[in-house]
């Protein structure tokens, strides 16, 4: 009986995992600051949120990314509204990549990644730079994208584990 | 050619439009609440800033409890990086103090010097403080801020200064009930008239993103004498937001005019909020 309880536990909450990484990371919003490495940033959330609405739609609800999009302009202390739009963009993306490719090709997620990183951060240099004149660093974004396109390889060996064990669970 | 195009029109509308099974809202319509999101919240409407306070206060405190864990992690890694420079520490430290010493007693003569010649024109500025704790010290590689645990509450009101120590480091440009955001002076968007010691040049001390700031609004000539010369950088008072001598940094000679700021961002803990008014001694 016991085994059964921790079992279904166990499910429900590696069904809830990518969820709570997204919003743990909006409200932590990891930097890695402390560590001082000299232009070292990468945006994790957007990694999370392409490699989940792309390869297992269900795992995360667009209502939830919208929501964890507030909290990270509101921790970051940009104009509310901004990351959920960029946010609901990358789903946008995802949605249109799963619905044109039949078999599932990682190089190609990984470079349409980097076309929707471009896209998405063009936005948003434009919202908050042209409409709220809030001074931007255009090299911080590039230097944050890269960082993101390169590491992506790696948290998909983590995720795709991950999403192996979820859909193992689920069967 | 015509079916391509139906194709991408299929899979655009789908992706947009169509709900999935454990979807509740179709993109399109979280897209369009999102930039009415955007627009909503720069307008200034009573309710609408109530709300954007009350969204503010609760996202604030949850942060804090949710980025302990990164937190207790972070001062790990400090804690042992001060442990390994420990020597090297106590050897540079030793060396200061005894220059310390020796300014100290320069600088009380002064001091006191300064104090009488305000008396005498009956200058004086007079500052409130208010301690407060650093809740938050977010530095995203945008936008340089630090949450504080003191708002409107407790009097906090825009552009008033944050000191670590008696050093600069930011101003408030975010007030909520019961906590505020400051601007660091590393950001980008932080622009400090300041004043250049001994050269006495004016200058506008501006951040950077990165650990370090810039002058900006000075002649060539003067940047070329500053690459020869350390200076010492305070508030020059101007604008009337600060007064004027806070210590804010330095720039060392041949560091191509970079600020080194006195105090390091990221390990502030308590912060003194101070607002500053000039007149008749109270």
């Amino acid at each position: 009986m016991a085994s059964l309880n921790k079992s279904s536990f166990l499910r429900a909450f590696a069904s809830y995992l990518p969820l709570i990484m997204l919003f743990i990371s909006v409200f932590n919003e990891f930097d890695f600051n402390y560590l001082k490495i000299e232009n070292f940033a990468f945006n994790f959330v957007y990694i999370l949120i392409f490699y989940w609405t792309l390869r297992n739609p269900d795992s995360l609800g667009y209502l939830s990314i919208f929501f964890a999009g507030i909290i990270n302009d509101v921790v970051v202390g940009i104009p509310i509204g901004i990351s959920s739009l960029c946010y609901l963009i990358l789903c946008a993306v995802t949605a249109y990549i799963r619905n044109i490719t039949l078999s599932p090709n990682f190089v190609k997620d990984w470079f349409s990644l980097l076309f929707t990183m471009v896209l998405i951060n063009s936005i948003q240099v434009i919202i908050l730079d042209l409409v709220f004149l809030i001074e931007i660093k255009y090299m911080s974004y590039v230097v944050n994208s890269g960082f993101t396109f390169l590491l992506y390889p790696v948290f998909f060996v983590i995720f795709n584990t991950l999403n192996q064990i979820i859909f193992q669970k689920k069967k | 050619m015509a079916s391509g195009r139906d194709d991408f029109v299929i899979a655009f509308r789908s992706a947009f439009l169509k709900k999935k099974d454990k979807q509740k809202f179709s993109l399109l319509s979280l897209i369009l609440l999102s930039i009415v999101v955007i627009i909503l919240s720069n307008i200034n409407f009573k309710p609408i800033l109530f709300m954007k306070i009350g969204i503010n206060e609760i996202i604030y405190r949850s942060s804090v409890i949710i980025s302990k864990p990164e937190n207790f992690l972070k001062n790990l890694t400090l804690k042992f990086n001060e442990h390994k420079n420990l020597f090297e520490n106590y050897k540079n430290i030793k060396s200061e103090l005894e220059n310390l010493k020796e300014e100290k007693i320069i600088n009380n003569f002064l001091k006191l010097e300064n104090e009488k010649l305000r008396n005498l024109i009956n200058e004086n500025v007079n500052s409130d403080e208010l301690l407060a704790k650093v809740l938050i010290d977010r530095e995203s590689p945008f936008l340089k801020s630090i949450i504080l645990n003191k708002g409107t509450k407790d009097n906090v009101k825009m552009g008033m200064g944050i000191l670590d120590g008696v050093y600069l480091v930011g101003q408030i440009i975010e007030v909520n009930y019961t906590n505020s955001r400051a601007l660091l002076l590393s950001d980008l968007n932080s622009k400090i008239p300041s004043v250049l010691a001994p050269q006495n040049i004016q200058a506008v001390i501006s951040g950077t993103g990165k650990n370090y700031g810039i002058i900006e609004h000075t002649k060539d000539e003067i940047e070329e004498d500053l690459k020869n010369n350390d200076a010492i950088i305070y508030t020059s008072g101007l604008g009337g937001l600060f007064k004027p001598g806070i210590p804010i940094g330095k720039i060392s000679k041949g560091t191509n005019n970079k600020v080194k700021f006195f105090s390091d961002f990221t390990q502030l803990d308590y912060v003194r909020i101070t607002s500053f008014t000039f007149g008749e001694k109270r």
